[in-house]
């Protein structure tokens, strides 16, 4: 069991409820992908899997462990343990990529690793492979603020890549990346959690890119949970009903209608 | 859904906001008046005719510049005296800043996302902290150069001394305000993801904040500079002892030519400041 989560609520201190009774259970290498309207809690429930925010009330499991009951340590270790890629990235603009990406790393690192490679990369192919991996291998020594939006995007995730984590979780990690490279951004972090065997969470605005990647879907509206299926068995009504409050038009990469069969499965390739 | 404990954000019409900020600037306003009465503020004093002409004698005696060159000899040695008290001052208070402003940076606790365990103690800590910075800040540094005098004796140690204690506790608030207004989720990123606090500061905030730093410590070392200039008239050497025996012969001549010299000071520090900008960009 990788997470568990039951009834999990989290009231922010403005008094708005950002998730509501929330109960999940994700296996090992299992792949979710997580849609809903803007608003719907998606960040929330990311955040509250990476230990960045502490639910109010319900249990919360991850990695096997309760992370509210360790101690200091103990829950920096399980933070190293755990990726996730933000919507907007976390990276300072006046960085360069390498040390961006080798920043990955500064959970597992001693700290006197960490102070060396900023006085030269330690992992110059390491961090290499992972921008290449992103199709970014050329900007490994640019500074972060030469880069467009989706290329820091990238480099976000090529970050959490490097850190090899036990759990990944994206929080919209293509949303300034078109259609094309999006697919490939997707498609590396599946290949990657799959190689590896360990979970991947993502949070997705464009719903085919979800249906096309993720054998599971849990599609969130108000801070609950609407439905929690395979790909093959939602239907345009349920996507509909998700999607009623954001003038009832399903999103996708491309803002057109979501192209699929009539028989409701969907296995279309999206880049052939 | 979503659901709200306060008033719908939908129904109000003006701008919840202007009365708060309309009595805080009258607030102010109403605290300034005393302030004005307490310290006898009267520009007409500059303009009575008694003092205007002691003014006025002591102005004229400005010119010519005294450029003998003896004098300007002891200048130059003055010069680099203060430079000297002015840049070890800063070294010293950059040493006692740069931890205490770490340890007193919010964004730098683990225990606070979450918020997790340690919260309290961390508080707790902080507290001591920013004492000892205040304590520091608080006396003014002529203070602590005229105790470091009866410390060390007469000398530019004195002035050093002063120097580091006064600005490290400046520097050391400033720091931390800096680091705090800058983007902090680089670095909150990073301790979310089991980075250490030192680790988190190299690669999250120091990028971040640099030029904020940089100026600030440079116009501080330039603040430095002329506070090593009061602290010669207590005897802690440099230019200021210098500036006091002319002052006290009331030879304008070499008055003149050494607040040319501080004049020459500061474009030096703001030349410094700027190109140092430019190279971290």
């Amino acid at each position: 069991m990788s997470l568990k989560l039951e009834q999990v609520s989290l009231v922010h201190p403005n008094g708005c409820r950002a998730v509501s009774g929330i109960s999940l259970r994700v296996d090992a290498s299992e792949r979710v992908a997580v849609i809903g309207p803007s608003g719907a809690g998606k960040t929330t429930l990311l955040r509250l899997l990476a230990t960045a925010l502490r639910p109010t009330s319900g249990e919360l499991n991850v990695l096997g462990v309760d992370p509210w009951r360790l101690n200091r340590a103990a829950l920096r270790r399980l933070r190293a343990r755990i990726g996730m890629v933000h919507q907007a990235p976390p990276i300072p603009l006046r960085q360069r990529v390498v040390t961006a990406v080798l920043g990955g790393r500064l959970g597992s690192w001693p700290l006197w690793k960490a102070l060396a490679s900023l006085a030269y990369p330690v992992d110059i192919i390491g961090a290499r492979a992972m921008l290449e991996r992103m199709e970014i291998g050329d900007k490994l020594f640019e500074r972060c603020d030469r880069l467009s939006g989706g290329q820091l995007q990238r480099v976000g995730v090529a970050r959490v890549l490097y850190q090899l984590p036990d759990l990944f979780l994206t929080d919209e990690p293509v949303s300034a990346v078109d259609p094309a490279l999006s697919d490939r951004v997707i498609g590396e972090l599946n290949r990657d959690a799959q190689a590896r065997g360990v979970t991947l969470i993502a949070s997705l605005h464009a719903v085919d890119l979800a249906l096309h990647w993720f054998p599971r879907i849990v599609g969130i509206r108000g801070g609950e949970i609407m439905f929690d299926l395979p790909p093959v068995r939602i239907s345009d009504d349920m996507l509909r009903d998700l999607y009623a409050s954001e003038s009832a038009v399903v999103p996708t990469q491309t803002n057109l209608p979501l192209n699929v069969p009539a028989s409701g499965i969907r296995r279309k390739p999206l880049c052939s | 859904m979503v659901s709200w404990v306060k008033r719908d954000a939908n129904s109000i019409t003006h701008d919840p906001a202007a009365l708060p900020r309309f009595a805080l600037a009258t607030l102010l306003l109403i605290l300034l008046w005393p302030g004005i009465q307490l310290t006898e503020f009267d520009p007409g004093v500059l303009f009575d005719p008694r003092n205007r002409e002691t003014m006025g004698r002591f102005l004229g005696t400005f010119l010519p510049l005294a450029l003998s060159g003896e004098f300007l000899r002891l200048v130059i040695k003055s010069t680099l005296e203060t430079l000297a008290i002015a840049t070890a001052g800063m070294t010293f208070a950059f040493v006692i800043a740069a931890p205490l402003s770490l340890l007193i940076t919010r964004s730098l606790s683990i225990a606070r996302i979450g918020p997790g365990p340690g919260l309290w103690l961390g508080r707790l800590l902080r507290i001591p902290v920013r004492f000892t910075l205040m304590l520091f800040r608080s006396v003014p540094e002529i203070v602590w150069a005229l105790l470091f005098v009866r410390a060390v004796g007469l000398g530019p140690a004195a002035g050093v001394l002063a120097i580091g204690i006064t600005y490290g506790g400046m520097l050391g608030k400033v720091y931390a305000e800096i680091f705090e207004s800058g983007d902090t989720r680089p670095t909150i990123a990073l301790l979310e993801s089991g980075g250490g606090h030192i680790a988190a500061f190299m690669y999250g905030m120091l990028p971040v904040a640099l030029p904020e730093l940089v100026s600030y410590t440079v116009y501080r070392w330039e603040c430095a500079i002329r506070a090593s200039v009061i602290m010669g008239f207590v005897g802690a050497g440099g230019l200021g002892m210098q500036m006091e025996l002319s002052m006290r012969m009331l030879n304008g001549g070499e008055v003149s030519t050494m607040l040319l010299v501080f004049l020459l000071l500061v474009v030096l520090a703001d030349g410094i400041s700027a190109s140092l900008r430019k190279v971290i960009g």
